[in-house]
């Protein structure tokens, strides 16, 4: 997808001023108005970053469309030096976000689902719009996001235990293995499910104590942004999730290459990037997190049992393991 | 003894000259005997017999349980670092060798290992343990003749971690349902092993045994430097009767390494080495669905607080550096004294230099060994001598090394900046960097100042600093009040790029396993 800015179209936006359908019908310029037709507020998707919502420093946008072609919106084009502001803000937000409670942690991450579940019928909307979902399974996406938040909420106190270890060495020394955060994991999020396939690659890393920086869905943006703007008004502090939206063949290269980034998530890495990516991306030995053998974008979400799981936290975890001796 | 050696320390650094044999070991200058003044003992030599190693002159690869000339017809010499005498030849392997290689490893993980019971691969690794038990002053001498390391090292450290590697995975065989509750674990296939010089049968065990205990086949390529040990472990496998196959041994030049990893039927990468090596095998799995595991070089932080037991921590630092003359990814190669005990401690481990015996590595009374190869050598004399020009004080002790054979004495550093090369590169041999600190969080802003993130040493009495260092130290080891302890249930590997995947324990059984059971 590239600019078009010689025939941009009008553009049709889900709108949540039309009433209580999911899907809004098109509000084109210059449709015939009713009694007091009231024209509706339109949004600005922007980048997440640091907590705040920038646009792109090279002021560049491409147009996001209906799987059937319709214009929805434009989003932004992010640059190089968009991706390099992410992923310096993340790592700033390391020592802060690791450092807190794995209670705490898990506390930050419940209160997403508290938000969004506010949210739920906006979420629906945007998402319908964007997949092409019916009503149904637009909120049965959103509602499975939402508790897919919850319940990585729930391992933040629970994964050490499960993945640390005391290990019964055969001399008088105390030795045990604990996991502790990569540091700033960088997200490719998967292209066809624009939020839950954002949120089930997102929350393993961030509960774990990463910092993440997600290219969103590069025809399906728009939900990630909106769950930018939740999580704004959440208690994630600043720094610790930046969603970044653009072209895929932009962008991924240079997050891959990054020297700053400890760990890659290549779900939503196009098959032909794959050898490319994984080869920029061992220039600083980042653990790569991809799909496994076979698992392409028809990979179903929605299936709890395979699409939620404590190996993906820990995909973004080190394993650290101490000696000290046992004496008088 | 002089304590300051830059005028001449050059001299210090190329093969010894006829004036320093024969001078015996200096004394501490804190024993206050004088200048020039020996220690007041010799040593007796006290060597280990070879004996009971039989070599034969030539040693073919081991695929399929049978040993197989190369189809190259070529033949390479794998010497003792400590004479430089060859000690076999060393048969040079093939592309076509490789791919018989893997697909005797296929086959034999088809037909055979992957439909045998836990149970029953357990009693194979078992017999594997013992047998290695059975045969540990064997594998010692072997591993010192080829390898350079001291005979008490191999003795006590390789032969029987090796062993017991073994047979702790041996056990894990038929329990992975517990160690890995509500999936599916299911092995992965055939594995590619790539493993380094320095620690050639301990290494050898940390690849094989948590594979075939999960129930993979493996083609293993030993360095060319220390191929003797792996294809003596052939014969082990024998003597086990372990179904042909299940383990292959190929011997040859790194092109040969790059072809097994980049062999289509290969399902796993498992690679000890250095980075740079590391990262060049990142690049060839690239894009395919090989799981990989990399276990890459280090730059470890020794730090010592002013409250540190000193006794303890002057060994911990020597045996930290001068194990395995340094040649370990884990070596504790950066030195970090608090400020206000500086002085008193780096005079102390001076002192403790001098006594280090260096020389024959069949001595038992030996501390330090041979350089593993000439190659490395030069590495260590070329960053000894960076050290130099980058404005390091050096100081060496003064110690007798042989005329023949490659040896390097135990070299120490002051006044070395942070971005001095020193500090920053692996060396990978006795030479250790030291620096100082003033506060905790200045400890933990320089140790972290590196791209590896192997391990780490805290030296301290005070438990609550140890906890906090611990936590605040970005490396997969942190030894606490002791140095470079290994052991099979102890999980081993790397932040950043010191590697990825960990070796050792329930975690290293994770390298070796689809927990979704192949689905």
């Amino acid at each position: 997808m590239a600019d078009q800015p010689e025939s941009r179209p009008a553009l049709r936006r889900t709108s949540r001023s039309t009433g209580s359908t999911c899907r809004s019908s098109a509000i084109a310029p210059g449709a015939p108005s009713e009694a007091v037709a009231r024209i509706p507020v339109r949004k600005t998707y922007k980048l997440y970053v640091g907590g705040q919502f920038p646009r792109s420093e090279s002021g560049r946008s491409y147009i996001v469309r209906t799987p059937d072609g319709t214009p929805l919106a434009n989003a932004v084009r992010s640059s190089r030096k968009d991706v390099r502001d992410a992923i310096r803000t993340a790592r700033g937000a390391v020592a802060g976000w690791s450092g807190k409670t794995a209670m705490n942690r898990g506390q930050v991450l419940y209160r997403v689902a508290e938000l969004m579940e506010g949210r739920r019928a906006q979420f629906a909307e945007e998402i319908a719009a964007a997949e092409g979902l019916t009503p149904a399974a637009a909120t049965a996406a959103v509602d499975r996001s939402i508790d897919r938040w919850v319940w990585y909420a729930g391992w933040a106190d629970k994964i050490s235990q499960v993945l640390g270890t005391v290990n019964p060495v055969a001399a008088p020394y105390f030795n045990f293995s604990i996991p502790e955060p990569t540091g700033v994991v960088g997200i490719v999020a998967p292209e066809s499910s624009s939020l839950l396939g954002l949120v089930s690659r997102m929350a393993p890393a961030v509960v774990g104590g990463n910092a993440v920086v997600v290219l969103a869905s590069e025809g399906r943006p728009l939900p990630a942004v909106t769950l930018g703007e939740v999580l704004a008004t959440s208690d994630v502090p600043p720094g610790v999730i930046n969603i970044l939206t653009g072209l895929r063949r932009e962008l991924v290269p240079i997050i891959a290459s990054h020297m700053d980034v400890n760990a890659l998530d290549t779900w939503g890495v196009p098959h032909d990037m794959r050898a490319a990516v994984e080869t920029a991306a061992i220039d600083n030995v980042k653990r790569v997190a991809r799909p496994p053998r076979g698992v392409d974008e028809r990979f179903d979400w929605l299936d709890d049992r395979r699409a939620q799981r404590p190996e993906w936290i820990a995909s973004f975890l080190e394993i650290k393991t101490v000696w000290h001796p046992i004496g008088m | 003894m002089a304590t300051k050696r830059s005028a001449d320390a050059p001299r210090a650094l190329i093969r010894p000259k006829s004036e320093d044999v024969g001078r015996g070991t200096p004394a501490p200058s804190s024993w206050a005997l004088g200048d020039g003044q020996q220690v007041p003992w010799e040593y007796a030599p006290a060597p280990e017999a070879r004996d009971i190693v039989q070599l034969k002159s030539r040693y073919g690869l081991f695929i399929g349980g049978k040993e197989v000339a190369p189809r190259s017809g070529q033949w390479f010499t794998t010497v003792d670092p400590a004479t430089e005498e060859p000690l076999a030849e060393i048969a040079r392997a093939t592309v076509e060798d490789v791919d018989q290689a893997v697909s005797v490893a296929r086959r034999a993980f088809k037909r055979e290992w992957s439909t045998l019971p836990g149970s029953e691969r357990a009693k194979y690794l078992f017999r594997i343990a013992r047998i290695l038990q059975e045969r540990s002053r064997e594998f010692a001498v072997l591993e010192s003749l080829d390898g350079g390391k001291p005979i008490k090292e191999s003795r006590d450290v390789d032969v029987p971690l090796a062993a017991a590697h073994f047979w702790y995975y041996a056990g894990w065989a038929d329990k992975l349902e517990y160690a890995f509750p509500n999936r599916d674990p299911k092995p992965l296939g055939v594995a590619a092993q790539i493993i380094p010089w320095n620690f050639p049968l301990l290494m050898l065990a940390w690849k094989i045994a948590p594979a075939l205990a999960a129930g993979n086949t493996v083609v293993l390529k030993p360095a060319s430097s220390t191929p003797l040990s792996a294809l003596f472990f052939a014969d082990v496998c024998r003597q086990a009767d372990l179904p042909p196959g299940v383990v292959n041994i190929i011997t040859g030049p790194g092109e040969i390494g790059l072809a097994l990893v980049k062999h289509p039927d290969v399902d796993k990468v498992a690679f000890t080495g250095s980075t740079s090596v590391g990262k060049e095998i990142g690049r060839a799995v690239a894009g395919t669905d090989k799981a990989l595991t990399l276990e890459l070089g280090g730059k470890a932080a020794n730090i010592v607080f002013d409250d540190a037991p000193m006794d303890q921590a002057i060994e911990g630092v020597v045996n930290g550096i001068f194990f395995n003359q340094g040649e370990v990814c884990c070596a504790g190669s950066r030195l970090f004294v608090q400020e206000s005990i500086a002085e008193p401690f780096i005079e102390r481990l001076k002192d403790r230099l001098s006594t280090l015996r260096v020389g024959d590595p069949l001595d038992k009374n030996t501390d330090v060994g041979a350089i593993n190869n000439a190659a490395q050598l030069a590495k260590i004399e070329e960053l000894v001598e960076a050290g130099i020009e980058e404005g390091g004080e050096i100081y060496q002790p003064a110690c007798e090394l042989p005329a023949r054979g490659w040896f390097f004495r135990p070299t120490l550093f002051t006044n070395v900046a942070q971005s001095s090369r020193i500090a920053q590169e692996e060396i990978f041999g006795p030479v250790l960097a030291v620096l100082t600190f003033r506060t905790p969080a200045e400890a933990i802003e320089k140790a972290n100042n590196t791209a590896y993130g192997l391990s780490a040493g805290v030296w301290t009495e005070k438990g609550s600093r140890i906890l906090d260092m611990v936590s605040k130290l970005r490396a997969g080891v942190v030894w606490a009040n002791t140095f470079n302890r290994f052991d099979p249930t102890s999980p081993f590997g790397g932040y950043k790029e010191s590697g990825f995947g960990r070796e050792g324990g329930l975690h290293g059984l994770l390298a070796y396993l689809d927990l979704d059971g192949g689905h």
